[in-house]
């Protein structure tokens, strides 16, 4: 059995999810302290992919980053790039995907933050940058590290939009979701059925970690 | 030693407008509920910027908004102590404290610590984190942090009121010896006189963001110039009153005049306690009142009163120790020393 979907799954969505973890908390903070109205707009176009369905988020990707277009043309031109039909462009169609689990559970999470805190270690003299990464980022660190492994977990299981934009192409862009597809399509039902049991057993091991994150935010609230 | 704040700052459709000057001794600040006091010590702690105004600590400017200065938080070097401690729940109390201190090395900074956390009687609880601390040890925690960081001015935003009466009697005492060994300027602000009382000689009365001026708290307590500074000082029975002449007045709710000399801006009048007393029914010139309702305090009855001449839901609040027996029934006599009586500017 060629082992390449899983390696090529499993880098997709840890590049994937690092990427939405720096860009999606940026965003969530920032967005946490805008004026109602403007969050509001923002909130509603940042969450979007959440509930489009993937098709028509990778539908959205290849107009605009395909070859003949505009963004696609500009950075082929420019450094050669491309960004569709490899492994690299599936890395943009889940992170699109994936963006608003971790934007969301991120912004929950910084909204819930006592800002007395940020005052109280203002008036000691910290920095705006100890405010954020000692008190701020600990405080929502449960919110965030469980919002980050559910998006992990969703980008192992991405397939409309990565289908779309990345393709199929065995040892080159296929991944577990793909793969599986592939393979009923051509009536391999037996190799079809491993893919399967291996994609269930590592969703359920991100969801035991997942569980067990969780577990330990309420124990934490309960000794508050 | 001295702060000086003449700020304004509009927050919706309320209005703050403060004028303060310490002198070397504690300040108090007293007002209710929503009458923005902690909109006051965040404007001079820096988290919350005034529209208008000053405010100036020790010769250094904090903010002036002619000369467009608004010193950061950071550099203002004014210790605040939160209501509730805000004390940081991700670091351990050693932590908390080593977060406080402003200068010096590594090395330095860990033996201030170690010295706050004797001189705070901390050393025990010193690994341990803020939410498995005892009210007490929380604000000895607070305090400490604070104050390792040597600040000019120290803001306390009622320090006693999230305890219970036993611990609050025992911090009183904490929060004692650490002023007196604090050179700093103190404004402490409460809605309890009492609280105000054991720790501050001067008192600004902040009624609905408006500061009144500083007076003496013995001054406050005896003899109060405004509704609001009367009613913060725990006086009852304050009614508006209409002038008939030089020497008269009228207080419509009880329907009651009474002889009252004249003077500037009285809109309303207050009967004190030491005013009222109880007399033998029937009386010459006494009031006839029935008893609508008794509270029992430590050793005194509360009473309130409805003087039988008196509109229907006129009220009186008679504050005593001897009450006849049976007067639930009857009624009961009293008579108002008119010279106890005050008056009061709104």
């Amino acid at each position: 059995m060629d082992w390449f979907p899983l390696l090529n799954s499993l880098r997709i969505a840890l590049l994937a999810t690092l990427i939405v973890f720096f860009i999606g908390i940026f965003a969530a903070y920032y967005v946490a302290r805008l004026p109602r109205i403007l969050k509001g707009v923002l909130d509603v176009f940042l969450t979007l992919p959440l509930v489009l369905p993937p098709t028509v988020v990778g539908y959205l990707l290849l107009r605009l980053l395909g070859p003949k277009r505009p963004v696609g043309m500009l950075l082929s031109d420019l450094f050669g790039m491309r960004l569709t039909m490899n492994w690299q462009s599936a890395i943009i169609a889940t992170a699109v995907v994936i963006f608003p689990l971790l934007y969301r559970t991120a912004r929950g999470a910084f909204e819930s933050f006592d800002e007395t805190l940020a005052d109280a270690a203002r008036t000691l003299g910290k920095s705006n940058a100890y405010v954020f990464w000692r008190i701020r980022m600990p405080y929502c660190r449960q919110g965030i590290l469980a919002g980050t492994v559910l998006a992990f977990a969703r980008a192992l299981g991405e397939y409309g939009a990565t289908s779309m934009i990345a393709g199929y192409t065995p040892s080159r862009t296929a991944t577990i979701s793909t793969t599986v597809y592939q393979l009923w399509r051509t009536n391999d039902d037996a190799l079809a059925l491993k893919w399967v049991f291996v994609n269930i057993a590592i969703s359920a091991v991100v969801l035991l970690v997942m569980n067990l994150l969780e577990r330990r935010q309420r124990l934490g609230g309960r000794r508050a | 030693m001295a702060l000086s704040v003449s700020i304004e700052k509009k927050l919706g459709d309320f209005r703050l407008a403060v004028a303060l000057e310490t002198d070397g001794a504690p300040l108090g600040l007293l007002g209710a509920s929503g009458s923005g006091k902690s909109v006051t010590l965040q404007c001079i702690a820096g988290t919350m910027r005034p529209d208008k105004g000053r405010i100036v600590l020790n010769g250094r400017v904090l903010f002036d908004s002619e000369r467009r200065i608004c010193l950061p938080p950071q550099k203002r070097n004014v210790g605040y102590l939160f209501q509730q401690y805000a004390l940081f729940p991700n670091m351990t109390v050693e932590q908390n404290i080593f977060a406080g201190v402003r200068s010096g090395s590594r090395a330095e900074k860990r033996a201030v610590v170690q010295t706050a956390l004797r001189t705070y009687q901390l050393t025990e609880v010193a690994k341990q984190y803020p939410k498995t601390l005892s009210g007490g040890q929380q604000q000895r925690t607070a305090l400490a942090r604070i104050l390792v960081g040597k600040p000019e001015l120290l803001l306390l935003d009622e320090p006693f009121s999230a305890l219970d009466s036993f611990l609050k009697g025992q911090l009183m005492w904490e929060l004692q010896n650490v002023l007196a060994s604090y050179s700093g300027d103190v404004l402490f602000v409460s809605h309890a006189r009492d609280e105000i009382r054991l720790f501050c000689p001067r008192v600004s009365v902040l009624n609905d963001g408006r500061s009144e001026p500083i007076a003496a708290i013995e001054t406050l307590l005896t003899a109060p110039q405004t509704v609001s500074a009367a009613r913060l000082a725990g006086y009852r029975n304050i009614f508006p009153l209409q002038r008939i002449n030089a020497q008269q007045a009228h207080l419509p709710p009880l329907s009651l005049t009474l002889s009252l000399p004249e003077t500037d801006g009285a809109a309303a009048c207050c009967i004190p306690d030491a005013a009222l007393s109880v007399v033998a029914p029937d009386t010459q010139g006494a009031i006839r009142c029935e008893v609508r309702g008794a509270l029992y305090t430590d050793e005194k009855r509360l009473l309130q009163l409805h003087p039988s001449d008196a509109p229907e839901d006129a009220l009186l609040c008679l504050c005593t120790a001897d009450t006849p027996d049976g007067c639930a029934d009857s009624g009961i006599w009293i008579t108002i020393d008119e010279t106890k009586v005050f008056s009061l500017k709104m």
